[in-house]
Order: structure tokens, then sequence, then C-alpha cells
């Protein structure tokens, strides 16, 4: 553990993101105190104060209300972190179980839950999460929900193809020599092997998630009442930020979603060349949010499914 | 041959998962907050008679799922004599309701808008797929040089970029230049004419460099990986030495073997694309299906959001059934059997 995190901190891509990733934290933490302005209070506006361009007092300018950009910016940090956390959490908890249960029990209902992750992956995301939010109201919470429940496929299959590979060494067969329960081995055994993977994989999911959030807040999805980048761009764009020239209301919420979210990929994938050095020539073969290689070398002897094959299983 | 068990496997998978759009797509706008039918169904703008109608043709005064009535007289075939039941065949006839915002059947709407989403997608991957692979490819053959930390360093940042922000970020810089919203200049000439044509194309620039650009990135970062893989092989080394050129060997042997790969990943990419297109058309005001679902969530037109996701989702489905053929004529392995 000690040496994964020191072998973590040799590489440059890992402390860049972590620093990267440390400055949002702060915002998000200590917003209130760190903002000059409260976003949220109910200021008296004079017409110069619209799409006023930055100076000493308002650092980025203000917006079409005439509120300050800089502090919104850093209070839209803690929205943009609390989605991406808490939905990875959730797509955390439902991909670990169901690729724990395909991969171990495997069967027929690992086939079915497999068959559930491939449905999930043909059908687009972004407009399933568009119609659902769009039906069910726009709080924080059915956001949350709904990018989580839609977020798993990739960490159930990396889970299962890892959980296929270890149930088959020589220890998982002497613990069950002397009557370890399949639960038991599943979370002794198994899991604790995986896990490494799993939080790997899952700081790749916070990144997809703020994604996510901030192209729903975007297209005018996000929670009416909290400031976030992607509704800030939703306003802009609204509100003829474009036509007045106004480059401070447009360009820094985008920076700061660009921001976040390189700094969890550079975390993201400095972790996974750290505690899966199988993987480590080739990090990168993903598909968005793809941990390890997800690409189909088939068999001669059989088709490949329809789930291209993780590479680990090949070799 | 083309395995027959191998199609059957692919083309069923493909009926389950339009199926359960289907039952999906009924169930949630009939889970609509409030009475869900009077909102779906009441549309102000309409005439009594026509409400009357829609209401008669999808079925609202009968029961929601099953018709249990008719089913204990021991009427089988009257089950489905229900609101999903209408729903189906509906569907099937090709019939998906009536706007809320425009008084127009759902139909129209889309069959006017799909063709120029068509458009903006084809190009953008079109380019994606081109610039992807040829960047990849290089990256991967001058691996651990400047140029491959070049590529992989913009790579990872347009990875990280969210499709809306680049667009935006276009949008500012090509102010002026390039047309910046809709699809033609209004009043300009006659639909069909060069001129016409030659606008929509100035106007396409921008969406499709900012749908491109996202899609390329992930293209180019696959396509690095996989010929790095096929470059480390034996049989290049074998090509090596009887002599052939950089050129050919990269041509005839590494991009062969990458292109499977890239094929998968392609269809993948589908879904990924499909929500870049609803941004894209949304910051550039392309008069497209993404639009037109970004319109419709403003107005909470409900019938037209059901028929746009139902068209992007079939799109997708059968979009990936046909790389799967596709992949199958492709590759000599599955085709023995």
């Amino acid at each position: 553990m000690i040496t994964a995190l020191k072998e973590f901190l040799t590489r440059p891509a890992a402390i860049i993101g972590t620093f990267m990733l440390g400055i949002v934290l702060v915002a998000a933490i200590f917003g209130p105190s760190l903002a000059p302005f409260d976003p949220y209070a109910r200021i008296r506006v004079d017409p110069s104060d619209l799409f006023a361009p930055p100076d000493n007092v308002h650092l980025l300018g203000r917006d079409d209300a005439g509120k300050d950009i800089w502090s919104q910016l850093i209070y839209g940090a803690r929205v943009s972190l609390v989605v991406g956390f808490a939905a990875s959490l959730v797509s955390m908890g439902i991909g670990t179980t169901v690729g724990l249960v395909a991969g171990y029990y495997g069967g027929r209902v690992g086939n079915l839950l497999m068959r559930l992750v491939d449905f999930l992956m043909v059908v687009p995301d972004l407009p399933l999460m568009l119609v659902i939010i769009a039906v069910w109201g726009r709080g924080l919470f059915n956001i949350i929900l709904v990018i989580g429940l839609l977020g798993w496929t990739y960490t159930a299959r990396l889970v299962r193809s890892q959980t296929l590979s270890i149930k088959e060494r020589q220890y998982i067969l002497r613990a069950r020599s002397i009557g370890a329960s399949n639960q038991r081995i599943i979370l002794r055994h198994i899991l604790p092997q995986v896990l490494p993977l799993i939080v790997a994989q899952s700081v790749l999911d916070i990144s997809a998630s703020i994604l996510a959030e901030s192209s729903l807040s975007f297209l005018g999805l996000g929670d009416p009442n909290l400031i976030s980048w992607g509704s800030m761009l939703n306003f802009a764009m609204d509100r003829g930020a474009v036509s007045r020239q106004a480059w401070w209301f447009l360009l820094p919420p985008g920076f700061a979603i660009l921001w976040v979210t390189l700094s969890l990929i550079l975390i993201g994938n400095s972790l996974e060349e750290t505690v899966n050095p199988r993987t480590r020539s080739h990090h990168l073969f993903d598909a968005r949010r793809m941990v390890s290689l997800i690409l189909p070398v088939p068999q001669p002897a059989q088709p490949p499914s329809s789930a291209p094959q993780p590479i680990q299983d090949i070799k | 041959m083309i395995r027959f068990d191998y199609l059957l496997k692919k083309v069923l998978f493909a009926i389950i998962t339009l199926s359960i759009v289907v039952v999906f797509n009924f169930f949630l706008f009939r889970i609509l907050p409030g009475d869900p039918v009077k909102l779906l169904f009441r549309n102000p703008r309409l005439t009594k008679q026509v409400q009357e109608t829609i209401r008669v043709q999808f079925g609202l005064d009968k029961p929601v799922w099953i018709n249990s009535e008719r089913l204990q007289a021991g009427d089988l075939a009257g089950i489905f004599d229900s609101q999903f039941g209408a729903y189906i065949s509906n569907l099937v006839q090709g019939n998906l309701g009536v706007s809320f915002a425009q008084r127009n059947s759902v139909n129209k709407i889309l069959s006017e808008r799909v063709g120029r989403t068509v458009l903006l997608v084809f190009t953008g991957e079109f380019f994606a797929i081109l610039i992807g692979m040829a960047v990849g490819m290089v990256a991967a053959w001058r691996r651990g040089t400047w140029a491959d930390a070049a590529a992989l360093l913009i790579g990872l940042t347009t990875w990280a970029l969210p499709t809306f922000f680049l667009g935006i970020i276009l949008l500012v810089l090509a102010r002026g230049f390039l047309p910046t919203s809709g699809m033609v200049e209004p009043g300009l000439a006659k639909e069909g004419t060069l001129t016409y044509w030659l606008d929509v194309g100035r106007h396409l620039i921008l969406p499709t460099i900012t749908l491109a650009v996202g899609s390329a990135s992930a293209y180019m970062l696959i396509m690095r990986s996989s010929v790095a893989e096929v470059l480390a092989e034996d049989y290049i080394l074998t090509a090596k030495a009887k002599g052939l050129t950089t050129v050919q060997i990269l041509r005839d042997h590494a991009l062969k073997n990458a292109m499977l790969p890239m094929i998968t990943i392609i269809a993948l990419n589908l879904s990924y694309v499909v929500g870049g297109a609803i941004q894209v058309e949304t910051v550039f005001s392309w008069p497209g299906i993404g639009r037109l679902v970004f319109d419709s969530v403003a107005k909470q037109d409900y019938p037209v959001l059901q028929g746009a996701f139902l068209l992007l989702a079939v799109s997708v489905i059968l979009a990936n059934l046909i790389t799967d053929i596709l992949y199958s004529v492709l590759d000599p392995r599955i085709k023995a059997s």
C-alpha cells in the first residue's frame, strides 16, 4: 500500500493531477470563505454592472445579472465535485457487485447481468439521461442517481474479468477446500485483489460523471437552485454573452470543467498504471472511462461476444 | 459464409434491446408527475375534436398495460386492448403522436430534421476517423518521440474537454469569419441550388470540427495503442527482413490488423457521438434532432422528446448491429465455421 503510494507519487502525471485536483477541493470545501461575494445573495445592480468586464474588485467580471463570476466559479466547484463523487460511488457499488456476481457465479445469472451491461452500453447515455431528468425533475438527487445508475458498465466488466482470472488461482481452491463459504471467498480473497483497480476506475468515473453533469446543466437540466459550471455556460449562451463578446463569462466555467476532468484523468491513469502492471504498456487503449483495455481479439475457435473481452483474459 | 448462429445471436440481441427501449419509452412517459395521461394528450392548442381523436387513437380510455376484463372473459386476443397495445400498434404504423409546441405530428417534425443530423454526424465522424487513425498511427510508429508526446498531450486534453465547451471556444474565435448559427442563410438561395449547398457547407464547418475533435481523440488513443501492439509482433520483423519499406509495413500490415479493434470502438463510441451531436447542435443552433431535443426539454414537449429519444436509440442500436455484421465479414476467423 505504502510502496504503491510512493510509486504513484513518482509519476509526474500523478503529481500534476493531484495538485490540480487539490486546488478544486480547496475551492469546494472552503468556497464560502474564499469567494469575495455570495452569488446566491440578492444584490442591487446598476445597468453598468451587467456584463461588466473584469476589474480589480471583480476579477473575472460580472454576468448578465451583475453577479461576480469568480465567486460563482468557486461555488460551482462544490456542485461538480459532489455530483462527481456521489454518482461514481453509486456506480462503483453497482458495478462491483454485478462484476463480482457475474464473474464468480457465472452461469445464467452472470450471463443475464452481462447482457444488461451490453444493453446499457448500446443505448445512448446522454439522450437517456435527458429524457429521464426531463420527466423526473431537475433536482440534484435525481441527477446524481441517473448518472450513477447509468455509469457502472465499465466497472462491472473490469471487475468481472478480474474475478474470472482470480477465481482460478490456487489459493481460492485451497480456501474452498478448507470450507470457506462463497461469500467469504468473494469478500476476503477476491475483493481485496480487485479493489485497487476499482479505485482507479472510480477516479475516471468521477471525471465522466462531472462531464455528464455539466452537459446536463448546459442543456438546461441542472438543478435550478444551484450554481454549477454547466449552468453558468447555459446562462451565458442563453443571455447573449457571445454577441456581447463577454469572454469572461464564457471561458472560465469551461476551463474549470476541463481543469477538474483532466486532473482526474491524470490521477486515474497513473493509479491504474501503478496498481496494474500488466496493463502498463497499454493503459490508454480504451474508450471513454475504461481503465483497462477492452479490445476484442477473437479466438480462432469462437466468435467474439458482442462485449469485447479485456486483454488480460486473452493473454 | 458468415456463421449463421453468430448472426442470429446478434440480431436477437438487437431485437431484445429494441423491445426494452420501446417498453421503457412507454413506461417512462407515463410516470410523469401529475396526471401523465392528461399531460401527454390534453394539448390546449388542439381543438376538442382532435383531442378526442387522439384519445381514441392512443386508447387512453383503456387500462395501461393489460386489459384484465377481457382476459377474464376468456378473450385472449383482447388482452392487449390497452394503452400499451395502442402504443405498440401506433408505433408499428409509424405514428408517434402530436407535438405540444407545434401544430404538427411528431413524425413530420422528426423526418424534417433527421437528414440534417445525419449529415452532421457523418461528416464529423468521417473526419474524426480519418484524423484519429492517421495521428494514432504516426504516434505509435514514432513512439517515445516528441511527436508521440505531443499527440498524447493534445489527445488527452481534447478527451477531457466537454464537447459543448469546445463549440463555445470555436464560436468565440470564429465569429465574423464563419457562420456560427443555423444551417443556411435565410433567403439566400432556393433549396437544391449550388449556392444553397455551398452555404450549408460553410455553416457545417464549425459544428463538424467540434464533433470531430471530440471523437478523434478517442480514436487516436486507441489507434496508437493497437498499432503499437501490432508493431511489436514477429510478422512485422519478418516484413522488415523481406525489405519492405516503412510505408508498406504500416499500410499493408499494421493498418489492416489495427482496423478490427477500431471498428469495435467506432461502434461503441456511437452512443457518445449522439450525445455530442445534441451539444453541438445546441451550441450552433443546427436545426437537427439534437437541437430539437434541447428545445423540447425547454418547452416540455414530451411527445417530441419521446419520439426523438426512440429515433436516436434505434439508430444507435441498428448501427451497432451493422458493425457486428461488418466485423464478421472482415474477420476471417469468424467466417470459418
